[in-house]
């Protein structure tokens, strides 16, 4: 378990973005990952009083607040309507219900984990993170950027049309994933994600399963006590030829 | 650092550490039935309802909590010995430990769902572990309760 010296609820995001340039201060998100570390922090900052847990139904994209909880991405009705089952079904594996009360879509996207599965969703769809002085960026590109001390507010995704299904594989029910995968397409043109590798997720594009299934195979995975690299790069396939399945009866 | 909560149904002001959670909080505030079991975030024992929702009081920061409306066993006794009653009637209570926060589970899964089939009660306890691992009896318990209260599918 941590141990914080403060605590500041941040009264608006210059407060929280001052605070976190600080490296022994940190943004406490739901704090169920930050609970299983022993760092000490100076002070923890707070950004529950700021509105940021909001789902915005917008004109051509959804804004996610980095305070919503992955119980609330799992139930939306405005995520379901726009984006089918992709972020009940990323979701309703992790751990259980009082988990994702806790956990914030914030938490898992700034924290960039490699076992995400939010991420891999998030990927196969078109998103831009919101950061406080950064401004938008491409989800694609934020995930591959050096940490700075940004302070992420919102991720923004873009209404396509396109319903991305989602797989993953675990050990048991509830355990972090051995490997996940999303599939969405847009014009004929497909984009699959690889994430659990057990580092972060990839974005794989192609125009047939044949291409992607190729590229899979020559992305790096690593072994860890879930399962082994070999496992893991025949999983991929596995998962990615069944969503590539549930792809082509839902658009039948 | 000072919060304010509504604690079953009592208003109360305290004084707490920067890192104290809402697990700590109310322990020490004589909410014995909250209980730890994994120091992992993961089985389910020290579930609480945060403002009606169930939450992970080992998780949750009690500086967060500050303003809101804390639910812990001891608040819904009446509710919890009914369905108390369920457990026992299939043997389900067994050692007893994972009760109280398997028990406010299905009170907050009661009140969320609305005609749950064996999926989803599962899916919504799959958070809740028993170490006596007699999962069964609890879904009989469950079912039970639930057609008695008018909502649940077989």
């Amino acid at each position: 378990m941590y141990t914080a010296r403060n605590y500041v609820k941040a009264e608006n995001l210059a407060q929280a973005w001052e605070l976190n340039q600080k490296r022994a201060n940190a943004i406490l998100g739901g704090g169920c990952w930050m609970r299983l570390g022993k760092r000490r922090y100076d002070t923890l900052i707070d950004l529950s009083g700021l509105g940021l847990d909001q789902i915005e139904d917008r004109e051509d994209e959804v804004a996610l607040g980095a305070m919503v909880t992955l119980r609330q991405l799992e139930t939306s009705s405005i995520l379901e309507w726009n984006f089918g089952d992709l972020f009940a079904r990323c979701t309703q594996h992790i751990v259980g219900v009082q988990f994702r009360n806790c956990a914030t879509l914030g938490g898992s996207v700034a924290a960039r984990f490699g076992f995400s599965d939010i991420l891999t969703a998030l990927l196969a769809l078109d998103c831009r993170v919101e950061l406080v002085k950064g401004g938008i960026v491409p989800l694609e590109q934020y995930v591959t950027m050096d940490r700075d001390r940004d302070v992420l507010v919102r991720v923004l995704v873009k209404k396509a049309g396109s319903k991305p299904v989602y797989q993953s594989a675990r050990n048991s029910q509830t355990d972090l994933p051995t490997l996940t995968c999303a599939l969405g397409e847009h014009e004929g043109r497909y984009r699959a994600v690889i994430g659990a590798r057990p580092q972060m997720a990839r974005v794989l594009e192609g125009d047939s399963l044949e291409s992607l299934l190729a590229q899979t195979k020559e992305l790096p995975y690593g072994s860890n006590m879930r399962a082994g690299a070999d496992y893991r790069r025949h999983l991929a396939g596995v998962l990615l030829t069944r969503a590539w399945k549930e792809m082509e009866v839902k658009q039948a | 650092m000072t919060i304010t909560v509504l604690l079953n149904g009592a208003k109360r002001t305290d004084e707490v550490q920067a890192d104290t959670t809402l697990f700590d909080y109310l322990r020490s505030h004589g909410c014995l039935s909250v209980k730890c079991g994994c120091e992992t975030s993961n089985c389910g024992l020290c579930t609480v309802h945060l403002d009606g929702k169930p939450v992970l009081s080992c998780s949750v920061p009690a500086l967060r909590a500050d303003g809101h409306t804390i639910t812990t066993l001891e608040g819904l006794q009446e509710e919890a010995a009914e369905f108390g009653a369920f457990l026992a009637d299939e043997g389900a209570e067994q050692c007893g430990y994972c009760s109280p926060g398997f028990i406010m589970s299905v009170l907050a899964m009661a009140g969320e769902l609305k005609n749950p089939t064996v999926e989803d009660i599962q899916a919504y306890l799959a958070g809740n572990l028993c170490r006596c691992s007699g999962y069964q009896g609890q879904l009989r318990a469950i079912q039970k309760y639930l057609q008695a209260k008018g909502g649940a599918k077989r």
